[in-house]
Formats: C-alpha cells, sequence, structure tokens
C-alpha cells in the first residue's frame, strides 16, 4: 500500500437529521476506505444501505438534512470536508466526476449535445466556445458516438438510452478527472448496451488512467470490473478486500449469503440460498450488529457491535466471527 | 400435457408519427409460435422492443392478436363463449415487476387477495376470509397482516401478496413479468424459491419474463429467444444456455454478468444498437448487428426450423441442412 491513496475515506460518518432532531437516520456510519489512483473499488449494497450517500458525501452534494458527523475525506492529500463551497466547486467535475443511474435525468433536455459536453471545459479551464466544442467533437468521438459533429448540434430526446448514457460518459471525463463515480450507471441499459458501455469504461479507465468507484447492487458487474469491493450494510462496510478474494473466501456471512443467493447459469436445479428476513430501518437498528437478526451464524457476542477485523493483507470484515485469528483494528480506525 | 399454445401468433399495431402521417406497422410480434406444458415454466428473454411484454399482454388476453391464434386446453380463444372466456381469464393470472404499484394502496390485503375470488366464483361470506388467509400462509406472509395496507409492507412481502393475489382464482398458468428485478437482491432468491415451490405444490404453468438471464435459467424448462418481435431460438433451457446456436442468443448471454471474477469466457461484443420496430431491417432483422452476415441474411428472413432438437432462425443453419 502506498503512503497515500487517491481516495482515502477514514473513519466517515453521514446522518440524516430530522427537522426537530428527534429521528437520526445513520445512512453512513465510520466508513473507512481507500482507492488508488486508476483502480477500480465496487460498493455493492442494497438499498438503503447508504451507498448512494457515500457517494454523496464524496462530492459534497449531500441535501441540507445530512450531516457528516465524524471521520475525515482526503482526495490527493487534501481533506475535502474542509474546503469551502466555491472550492469544492473547482474539484466536482474537475478533479471527481460523477456518472448517475438515468440519463435521461442527468441531460438537460433544452440544450444541445454539444453545450452539455462543452460546458464543463468552459466553466473549469475557461476554453473559447469554439475550442470546447471541438473538444466536446472528439470526446464524443472517444466514446464512441457515431457521426459527432452532427449528434453536437442534437438534444438528448434524440438519443437512444446507451447513446445518452455514453454522453454522459463523455462529459464525466471531459475534464482529466482522477476518479470518475459511477452510480448504477448500467441498470436502465439493455443487455449487450451494457456490455458496451461496460467495455467502454474500462477503456477510457485504462486511457485516462481513471480510478473508478461504482456504486451497484450487482455483484456481476463487480465481477466484471472491480479490482476492489467494499460490501455495505445498514450503513457500513461490512467488508472489503480484492475483488478476487472476496468472492473466493468471503468472510462476513452477509457476504457469504448475497454470493450465494445469486442464481447461475450453471447449476440451474438447485435451490437458491435465500436470505431470510429484510434489511433492517436505519433510524432504529438493531443494538450490535445490525445483520445479526438475519444471520445464520449469530451467536452471544453479536449483541455488542464489532469492530473491523483484518483477517487477511488487504482486507477487512467487520464481524466477530473474523476475531480468530486476526487482531483488531481499533474498531474501524484503520 | 399442452396447457396453452401459440401458433404463428402475431400482434401489428399501426403507428402515426407527426401531423402528416408517416404512418407505419410496428410488427411488435411477428408469428411467433410456442407451447407451455403443464406445470412447466416457458422462459422469455430478449431486450426492450423485442416483444416480450405484448406476448404477455396476447397470453393474458390483454391485446387481441392480429394473425394466428392461441389455444389453451386445446380450445382456440376465439372461439370461446362468455362461460368459456370467464374460464380463460380465472386460468391465468399475472405477477407484475413493481409490487408498489400494483397493489392498490387504498385497499387491505385482504380485499386485494379476496377481489378476484369474489369476482371468478361467487364463495360464501364466511368461506373468503378462510381462503384469504390460506393463500397468505401460502405465500409465507402471516395471517395476522390481512388488515393491514400495502404501504406498511417492504417490496419482498408485497410481491408475496401479489402472487396470493394471482393465485385466489386457482389459475394453471401464472404470467410472471419480470417478478423480481424490482426487488433488493437478497429478496430475489426469497421470491424465485417461494416461486418454484408454489408450482412444485400446485402444479402451475409460468410464462416468465425477465432481463436476468441467470433467473430465467434458473426458473424455465424452456426458453424462447425474441428479438424485435420474432423468435431466434427456442429449445430446452439447460441446452440452450449452455450451447447456444443463433448468434444473437449467443451474444446475449455472453454479455450476461459473469458469477466470479475468476470465470473466464469469450465476451462478443455487439455493435450497434436494437434498430427502431417501425423500421427494421430487411431480410434477417438482426443481420446489421451479427458477426456472421452473409448476403442472404440481407434479403430473406430465415425461418424458425428445427436444428439438433432446437428451433433457431438463422440462414447459418439452414444453409448447413440444405
Amino acid at each position: 500500500m502506498s503512503p497515500r491513496a487517491l481516495l482515502e475515506l477514514d473513519n466517515l460518518s453521514t446522518h440524516y437529521v430530522s427537522a426537530r432532531g428527534s429521528r437520526v437516520v445513520r445512512a453512513v456510519e465510520e466508513v473507512s476506505l481507500r482507492v488508488e489512483a486508476g483502480e477500480t473499488l465496487g460498493i455493492v449494497g442494497e438499498s438503503g444501505s447508504g451507498k448512494t450517500t457515500l457517494a454523496l458525501t464524496i462530492l459534497r452534494l449531500l441535501p441540507l438534512a445530512a450531516r457528516v458527523t465524524s471521520g475525515r475525506l482526503l482526495f490527493e492529500g487534501e481533506d475535502l470536508l474542509t474546503k469551502s463551497d466555491a472550492e469544492m466547486r473547482r474539484v466536482r467535475g474537475k478533479r471527481i466526476a460523477m456518472i448517475l443511474q438515468d440519463p435521461m435525468a442527468s441531460l438537460n433536455p433544452l440544450f444541445t449535445i454539444g453545450d452539455q459536453v462543452a460546458e464543463p471545459i468552459r466553466v473549469h479551464e475557461g476554453t473559447a466556445r469554439s475550442a470546447a466544442w471541438s473538444r466536446a467533437g472528439e470526446l464524443l468521438k472517444a466514446v464512441r458516438i457515431p457521426s459527432p459533429q452532427t449528434r453536437l448540434y442534437q438534444h438528448p430526446h434524440e438519443m437512444s438510452g446507451g447513446m445518452r448514457q455514453r454522453i454522459v460518459g463523455a462529459i464525466g471525463i471531459s475534464c482529466g478527472p482522477k476518479l470518475l463515480i459511477a452510480d448504477e450507471p448500467t441498470t436502465s441499459l439493455d443487455l449487450t448496451i451494457q456490455a458496451q458501455y461496460l467495455n467502454l469504461l474500462r477503456e477510457l479507465q485504462r486511457a485516462h488512467g481513471l480510478a473508478l468507484i461504482f456504486i451497484t447492487h450487482n455483484l456481476g458487474i463487480v465481477a466484471k470490473m472491480c479490482d476492489q469491493l467494499a460490501v455495505m450494510y445498514a450503513g457500513r462496510v461490512v467488508e472489503s478486500g480484492p475483488v478476487k478474494e472476496v468472492f473466493r473466501a468471503p468472510v462476513h456471512p452477509y457476504t457469504r449469503a448475497l454470493l450465494s443467493s445469486i442464481p447461475r447459469m450453471t447449476d440451474r436445479c438447485q435451490r437458491l440460498a435465500a436470505i431470510d428476513g429484510q434489511p433492517p430501518d436505519l433510524a432504529a437498528l438493531p443494538a450490535g450488529c445490525a445483520f445479526a437478526p438475519r444471520c445464520p451464524s449469530a451467536f452471544d457476542r453479536c449483541r455488542e457491535a464489532p469492530p473491523m477485523f483484518r483477517p487477511g493483507d488487504d482486507r477487512m470484515a467487520r464481524c466477530w466471527l473474523a476475531a480468530a485469528g486476526a487482531d483488531a483494528g481499533n474498531g474501524g480506525a484503520i | 400435457m399442452t396447457l396453452i399454445e401459440a401458433a404463428d401468433v402475431s400482434k401489428h399495431f399501426r403507428a402515426r408519427r407527426g401531423i402528416f402521417g408517416d404512418s407505419g406497422v410496428v410488427r411488435a410480434v411477428d408469428g411467433v409460435s410456442f407451447a407451455i406444458e403443464r406445470g412447466q415454466t416457458l422462459g422469455v428473454v430478449g431486450e426492450s422492443g423485442c416483444g416480450k411484454t405484448t406476448t404477455a399482454k396476447l397470453v393474458l388476453g390483454l391485446e387481441e392478436p392480429t394473425g394466428g391464434g392461441i389455444r389453451f386446453e386445446g380450445r382456440d380463444l376465439r372461439a370461446l363463449d362468455a362461460a368459456g372466456r370467464q374460464h380463460y381469464r380465472k386460468s391465468v393470472q399475472a405477477v407484475f415487476q413493481d409490487p408498489y404499484a400494483s397493489l392498490n394502496p387504498r385497499m387491505r390485503v385482504s380485499a386485494i387477495i379476496a377481489e378476484p375470488l369474489l369476482i371468478s366464483e361467487q364463495p360464501a361470506a364466511g368461506d373468503v376470509r378462510k381462503r384469504v388467509l390460506h393463500l397468505l400462509d401460502l405465500v409465507g406472509v402471516p395471517g395476522r397482516s390481512a388488515d393491514l395496507f400495502p404501504h406498511e409492507f417492504s417490496g419482498g412481502q408485497r410481491q408475496r401478496i401479489a402472487i396470493a393475489r394471482a393465485l385466489a382464482s386457482s389459475p394453471k398458468l401464472v404470467v410472471l413479468d419480470e417478478p423480481v428485478s424490482a426487488l433488493d437482491v437478497s429478496i430475489r432468491a426469497q421470491i424465485l424459491n417461494l416461486l418454484r415451490d408454489l408450482q412444485a405444490q400446485l402444479g402451475l404453468s409460468y410464462l416468465f419474463i425477465a432481463h436476468d438471464l441467470a433467473a430465467v435459467a434458473h426458473m424455465s424448462h424452456t426458453i424462447v429467444v425474441m428479438y424485435l418481435g420474432k423468435i431466434v431460438e427456442r429449445g430446452e433451457a439447460g441446452t440452450l444456455v449452455s450451447a447456444p446456436k443463433h448468434p444473437y442468443t449467443e451474444a446475449l448471454f455472453s454479455a450476461a454478468l459473469p458469477s466470479s471474477p475468476d470465470e473466464q469466457r469469450e465476451e462478443i461484443v455487439l455493435t450497434g444498437e436494437v434498430p427502431s420496430p417501425l423500421r427494421p431491417p430487411p431480410g434477417c432483422h438482426f443481420h446489421p448487428r451479427c458477426p456472421h452476415a452473409m448476403d442472404a441474411c440481407r434479403r430473406q428472413a430465415p425461418a424458425l426450423a428445427g436444428v439438433g432438437g432446437r428451433f433457431v432462425a438463422c440462414h447459418l443453419y439452414s444453409a448447413a441442412a440444405s
């Protein structure tokens, strides 16, 4: 591990607080993660596990009700949490970019594609309109949009879903960011278009040395695209490590259950190993480990919240079962 | 034994664009044939616009075919009298994708499940409650929730309630249109297991439509692959998944995401996108994206023909056969 990662989250917590302060939703709780330059991290979790809040925390795009209650957020060595709003505007789109789930909602229907792809270049680099538009044309070519010069003058409704998502990708890489956060980027795409898009992202990543954070509920995307994996459950990272190792030998019972509950093409006739129960309400978390009520291996100790253990090099798991043969890492502050 | 059989069924829609016409015909479903056996599952896969949902609507009787016919228990649907149609509607039920949209938020769970019962038969008043509780028990929802409203349930529980409603009129065929894609990953397996248990217990037939190829492979006995309104391949699920024959099936299954990072396989990435169904390419609809396209593919649409226990619509195989 290099001394300084591109992005380092250290014990980060984000809570949503109701107007009277009586209800607190612990959407992100004590999350520590690191992303090295050029690396791909997959953040996996179900709805309500806090993965989108985590992404919005990194970009400091949280709604008013949210508070970052603890931790540090280091990007290229600078703590983004201490930056002013004006400074953050120079980070977003320029050094960290984000791709959202629904390309129709992230493009403005009233502006041409050229305007929208050129906008971040003009804003961040002060480039003149004509020069920014010719850069936009090159970017469309880079994301494989056929006849880019014509497309620059068209509007989003004239494109298919796959093309729109590629345009959002072009906007994302327009200012040469170091980190691209993609939040469920392919859920609205068809399978063959998804395959095209994922391959395109990988090429862009190689060509520009981008680090990627993939936020998804789909373990298949993680298996295909990512180097590192972090599994979130009820606001906490319950397990993290290199993708291959986690898939081969998951430590946390939740990761194990998730991996074995997915139908596979190869063994068709077997019954799926379903996880009983449902994800907990983040405003009323059970005491101790949040997964314990659904966990097949829960025991007495689970009533106490487990710290982060290190079951191996680069591996972390928030489970008492990982305690055997591993040294506790000071309650998550690693 | 065959429960339902579609022979050369088509559904064409008139499309009109703009004020001045530019009208055309969308062949949403174009000469499709399949059969569903009793107690078995037919899986339908394909991308958006391939006609999966129109096929489901035809089977549910929500759309009238513009060509061909559907036979249920040996009787042609068009020849049914009023009583016959009522029997058909009772025997074919559906579960939809989004359990947040498919349950009426102003009705109690018991009323939601009792509604098809009250319509399809006239049960005694005391009987209704008993049947509702039995159905809830069947799908694993506690009976005490009968008097709650849908908003009091999670997505998975709601989908169970939607399944209970579909089962209320004791159907023989259930159309499952993306039944798990709106659910959380950890809940999907619960619902898929439930559907398989119910099939074994009640001898149900399913028409299973989904994007998730692994889920379709897991649930189905037979799989139909559709592209722009036509069936390109049909066959026994296991062999179709492990050795697809049509180039589109091959590409589709190779685009499915791996189940582990160690899984090595050859990936066929198709270029281009699915063309507009208003102006499908001539000949084989798939030829502009097909890596094996030949001259014949541009001129003539291939017919679905038997190839080694499977049905494939591709000139690659008709050339080999002739």
